[in-house]
């Protein structure tokens, strides 16, 4: 079984003077927690979806739902957790609750954001995370990234062919995933917020899945003019 | 949902784009295997009219393809089936004007987007279902092959009776498949084929006859026509095609040409010939052709022939690289393994 987890549970704090989560202001006629759920609620690999909100945005995530998907996969909105590792333990406890688990399971999480991804690299997330246990989908980086230690002066930079930007989706075999999340401290879990570095850190290899340029996360008032101006050629179709 | 589409900006530029498809009503398809058409090139190379160019971009380039049904909201396909997409899109219904000539239709990478997307959203009424068995990089031409049956089919509308010897001019693509399908339809009949390249007329084995045209015996004659030549040297194929054929044929237009092409009235009238024009083709074209590729599987393998190469696409700089394989073939079909 392949699950999708969508992580919605930011509240926007970046987001200029919205009070709305980000992942719920509308993109074309419709929130953006939608278009992404979309993605996923099309494709045959993934057999059900997760949803993990706020607590409060449950009711009013199930109401978008119903409004605007047809019916067929399952789709289930859950609350998320305080922090991403949060997050991503409810999302494990719930399946192992309430759904088929074995150990060949993988569980593709995604941002809610993130509503441009395409069909080639969810597939990809899943064939990469049943192969070899854990991706993540990145695209090369195309800034110099440089490393300060003090914030202050640069203590290195790193060669840019080595460099990468991670985006989402990450996918792992869930077992695996609950494992390494296990295996971590209290304080381990607050540092620790990105699950491929967690499996790197713990010397289990994460593959790389090849993203897209345009698979943008909507956080700041840019990132969504961006959005609008993609989606502004539509009408030519 | 928001689907990802590759357009043409301008002349060698392509970009992304993207549009938002209705999931209660769009049968979603994943391209698998694409195929170049000389109007695509036309379009990549500029080599259009700037006012076309200015009318129809931006669009996604690509009518010809075969495609994975992902979803389709009334059941009717499931997902995993391979189809054909039907280019063309009638707006209206016509009991005399077939929906390929009727000027409110749409035409995909005419002015409307192709199927170079994330995935193609379609009308679901509008797709033909691939027989399991069927090449699916020769499927990806299914659209260039119906347009062969159709002029076929409109052939065996106006035609008389008399249809032992039909000559196809034009040793290029269009020429091949259109021999190929009329001797399909009518094996009866002799099927002579007219070109300029020896190289490319070696591989219509399955003709009856194949003539450079400069060297055509003497005598030589034909019942009907199909000129697939286009451009400005159609002027010479039609000349020739008016001078060996015989009294009361017919002609079949197929080659594309930009500028008015001269024609020989004189023997039109003096022979009582009659000249139809054929372009695109319909839903009911796509049907029949599929049929006969999953009825008569010696065409499949006389089709994988002219496949000259397969690129595979995980970039737009990968559908540029497709895009230059092709312009430099004079023969043969360029089919792109869609993976982007």
């Amino acid at each position: 079984m392949v699950y999708a987890a969508v992580f919605a549970g930011g509240i926007g704090s970046r987001m200029g003077n919205s009070e709305t989560p980000k992942q719920y202001l509308e993109l074309g006629g419709k929130p953006i927690i939608i278009h992404t759920i979309e993605k996923f609620f099309v494709n045959d690999r993934i057999d059900a979806i997760l949803v993990l909100c706020p607590k409060a945005w449950v009711s009013n995530t199930e109401d978008l739902i119903r409004k605007y998907l047809p019916a067929g996969k399952p789709v289930r909105v859950i609350p998320g957790g305080s922090t991403r590792n949060g997050t991503l333990e409810a999302a494990i406890a719930y399946l192992e609750a309430n759904c088929d688990v074995d150990d060949a399971t993988v569980l593709v999480t995604h941002d809610a954001v993130r509503p441009f991804l395409t069909h080639r690299i969810i597939c990809e997330n899943v064939e990469a995370a049943a192969a070899y246990g854990a991706c993540d989908t990145v695209i090369p980086a195309t800034d110099t990234i440089v490393e300060s230690a003090d914030g202050q002066s640069i203590s290195s930079i790193p060669d840019r062919k080595r460099m990468f930007q991670g985006q989402t989706p990450q996918s792992f075999r869930l077992r695996e995933l609950e494992q390494v999340l296990n295996s971590l401290t209290e304080s381990e879990k607050a540092s620790l917020t990105d699950a491929c570095k967690i499996f790197t850190l713990k010397g289990k290899p994460v593959h790389m899945v090849q993203g897209e340029v345009f698979n943008i996360k909507i956080t700041y008032p840019y990132d969504m003019k961006v959005a609008d101006t993609l989606l502004k050629g539509k009408e030519h179709s | 949902m928001i689907n990802t589409v590759y357009r043409l900006v301008a002349p060698g530029m392509i970009d992304v784009a993207c549009t938002e498809p209705d999931l209660r009503r769009s049968i979603l398809l994943r391209p698998e295997y694409l195929s170049i058409c000389k109007a695509d090139q036309r379009y990549y190379l500029g080599n259009r009219s700037r006012e076309a160019l200015k009318a129809k971009l931006p669009m996604a380039l690509i009518h010809e393809c075969v495609a994975r049904v992902i979803y389709d909201p009334t059941g009717t396909h499931r997902p995993g089936e391979f189809v054909v997409p039907v280019p063309n899109m009638p707006t209206e219904k016509d009991d005399v004007i077939a929906e390929n000539y009727l000027p409110t239709s749409h035409f995909c990478s005419s002015g409307y987007d192709g199927f170079l997307r994330d995935y193609i959203d379609f009308d679901p009424a509008r797709v033909v279902t691939v027989p399991d068995g069927v090449d699916l990089k020769v499927a990806s031409f299914t659209e260039l092959i119906s347009v062969a049956v159709h002029a076929v089919s409109r052939f065996d509308r106006f035609a008389h009776a008399r249809r032992g010897f039909v000559g196809v001019w034009g040793d290029g693509n269009v020429g091949f498949i259109t021999a190929l399908m009329l001797k399909a339809m009518h094996p009866e009949t002799k099927v002579y084929v007219f070109g300029t390249v020896y190289e490319k007329l070696n591989y219509f084995t399955f003709a009856d006859g194949i003539y450079h045209v400069d060297h055509v015996p003497d005598g030589l004659q034909v019942d009907h026509a199909f000129e697939c030549v286009g451009g400005e040297p159609s002027r010479y194929a039609i000349a020739q095609i008016i001078d060996r054929i015989r009294p009361e044929g017919v002609i079949g237009l197929m080659g594309v040409s930009e500028s008015p092409v001269s024609i020989n009235t004189r023997m039109v009238l003096e022979k009582g010939l009659q000249l139809f024009g054929s372009s695109r083709s319909g839903l009911q074209d796509f049907e029949r052709t599929v049929q006969l590729l999953h009825t008569q599987p010696k065409l499949v393998g006389y089709l994988e022939n002219i496949i000259g190469s397969v690129v595979d696409v995980r970039t737009i700089a990968d559908i540029h690289a497709a895009f230059a394989q092709d312009i430099s073939r004079n023969f043969g079909k360029t089919v792109m393994k869609w993976d982007k």
